[in-house]
């Protein structure tokens, strides 16, 4: 079914915190890049498990036990179907972060070449790990510049990418400009050079499909939180390969098939890479999240998420002394990045606040991209499922609002 | 319950606060600094660069620069207004409440970083000993 504003008000319905109040206000919530809201049903599968069938995977001979382990395979299963991917290449970790630290770790183990490419709109979190391990190994940085119109420079990207390239770690959608880069395109070209190709898709695997299998990556990390699923979840997708021959990140119980005083023989995967007891709850939940998503259709949702661009960018260009920077509704995922003349984002996000409307404000965690862009930060609206075009509006009664007090000044 | 405060932030958008924001004071560079410093807010990205001429423990001239939200820059103003002349060593005794005294506006917990980003910039800059120091 597809969505429209009475579908997304029925959506919300399901989540718990949407229909709450502060300070006796409804809670307008458009900082779904951050982390998105939990719907009931997650909620509830999480409280389910611990009321129903709490004990650790992998070792208890009675019945709870291989209840929760059954449970949370079963929340592999799902997850690697989601992405496309077979059976047991996804490793379950706390999110992207952690799946791009464990890859920065030990990839050199497997990858031979001098440098890695990244692009000039990566987050933190796919730019700091490489830098470390650029230090450690004395690689070298190179970065896929943005166009003026916030795409990628795919041109550029054919001449960085080349046989001296060990990784190639891009985000598939900006956390920041909400641009959608074409990640089959930049893997092509990793494969054609021998280079390990990775996909930062934090901000895609919530708003769009992904299949891992058309992209044709050999790694691809993501968060559950951003997706309705619980935080301290996530996942590092990998080729099967790949996976056998990239050596453990954390070692200790679990991870191992059996161990001597001074060996030990490592366990099949996925488990190879989950050392220790699991986030198990989390799994089930981050499995129900999945299974709410698909009921209501991914295609659904970055249709929904476009929509809602669409009649943002219209609306704040209706405002005027407002900039943008944002590719346009075809190339961009539900993220809005924008700065209003001679007013500081965060002074607007606390003006906003007044009303319960949440944006994000700041430098998003891509200081690079800032100065790319040669500003201190935005102000970012990114929308979900769930938010409505009247989510909009009162963000745009409230920028106005903004506006009339900065033009005057409340009186003393 | 939630212990957030219910002031609304609007409560901080006050005339004298904005007439600072748009008209920063002791705004610029300043030639023959002895003491400098960079201060940034790692919440927001914002930076500010405070420069101070010291002769025998006392502030002859001090100047900021940078980008930042209303708060900050009207904190930032009216603090190097109140330094001038000052002993490094009452510089170095300001606190929080001092600030705020001189903001004369309700500041949300959230906002509390931005408003002190001057003063916490300033210290530094005092105790850095060479020119440019810590820059």
């Amino acid at each position: 079914m597809k969505i429209d504003n009475s579908r997304a008000k029925q959506l919300r319905l399901d989540f718990p915190i949407l229909n709450s109040n502060k300070n006796g206000k409804p809670i307008i919530y458009l900082d779904n890049g951050a982390t998105t809201q939990k719907p009931q049903q997650v909620i509830n599968a999480i409280s389910a498990f611990y009321e129903t069938q709490n004990a650790n995977i992998h070792r208890g001979l009675y019945k709870l036990s291989q209840e929760a382990t059954e449970a949370y395979e079963q929340a592999h299963a799902f997850t690697e179907k989601f992405i496309n991917a077979n059976p047991h290449e996804v490793i379950f970790t706390s999110g992207t972060t952690d799946s791009i630290n464990m890859l920065a770790f030990t990839l050199p183990e497997i990858t031979n070449g001098k440098n890695i490419v990244l692009t000039e709109m990566e987050h933190h979190a796919n730019l700091v790990p490489w830098q470390q391990l650029a230090k450690r190994n004395s690689m070298k940085l190179k970065f896929i510049p943005i166009k003026d119109d916030f795409t990628l420079d795919y041109a550029a990207a054919e001449q960085l990418i080349t046989e001296d390239t060990a990784i190639v770690s891009i985000v598939h959608t900006s956390n920041v400009l909400g641009t959608q880069n074409d990640a089959k395109r930049i893997c092509a070209l990793a494969k054609d050079n021998n280079a390990i190709s990775i996909i930062d898709a934090a901000q895609s695997i919530p708003h769009s499909k992904i299949d891992v299998k058309r992209i044709d990556c050999d790694f691809l990390a993501f968060s559950g939180h951003k997706m309705c699923g619980p935080t301290g979840t996530g996942g590092l997708y990998g080729k099967h390969d790949l996976l056998e021959e990239l050596p453990p990140y954390k070692t200790g119980g679990d991870m191992i098939r059996s161990v001597s005083k001074e060996n030990a023989e490592w366990n099949d995967l996925p488990m190879k890479f989950e050392a220790g007891t699991p986030n198990i709850a989390g799994a089930i939940g981050l499995s129900e999240a999945i299974t709410y998503l698909e009921n209501i259709g991914m295609e659904n949702i970055e249709a929904w998420e476009k929509q809602l661009l669409k009649y943002a960018l219209e609306k704040t260009q209706e405002v005027g002394a407002i900039t943008t920077f944002n590719p346009g509704v075809e190339k961009s995922a539900g993220i809005l990045s924008f700065n209003i003349a001679g007013i500081h984002s965060h002074d607007l996000a606390s003006l906003l606040d007044d009303d319960n409307i949440c944006i994000r404000a700041g430098h998003h965690c891509a200081m690079p991209l800032m100065t790319k862009l040669g500003i201190p930060g935005t102000a970012r609206a990114s929308f979900y499922v769930y938010n409505t075009t009247e989510d909009i509006d009162a963000l745009i009664t409230g920028i106005k609002h903004t506006k009339q007090v900065f033009a005057k000044g409340i009186p003393k | 319950m939630s212990n957030i405060e219910e002031t609304l932030s609007e409560e901080m958008y006050r005339e004298h606060i904005l007439d600072l924001y748009k008209s920063p004071h002791n705004f610029g560079d300043l030639e023959g600094a002895t003491h400098k410093h960079k201060g940034f807010n790692p919440l927001c990205g914002d930076e500010i660069t405070v420069q101070l001429i010291i002769k025998d423990g006392k502030v002859q001239a001090v100047k900021f620069k940078g980008q930042g939200c209303a708060i900050n820059i009207a904190s930032s103003s009216l603090l190097t207004d109140e330094i001038k002349g000052k002993t490094t060593q009452a510089i170095m005794e300001m606190k929080t409440p001092d600030v705020l005294d001189l903001m004369k506006i309700p500041i949300s917990s959230v906002r509390f970083k931005c408003a002190l980003l001057g003063l916490e910039t300033l210290q530094k800059a005092v105790q850095g000993s060479e020119p440019d120091g810590n820059a």
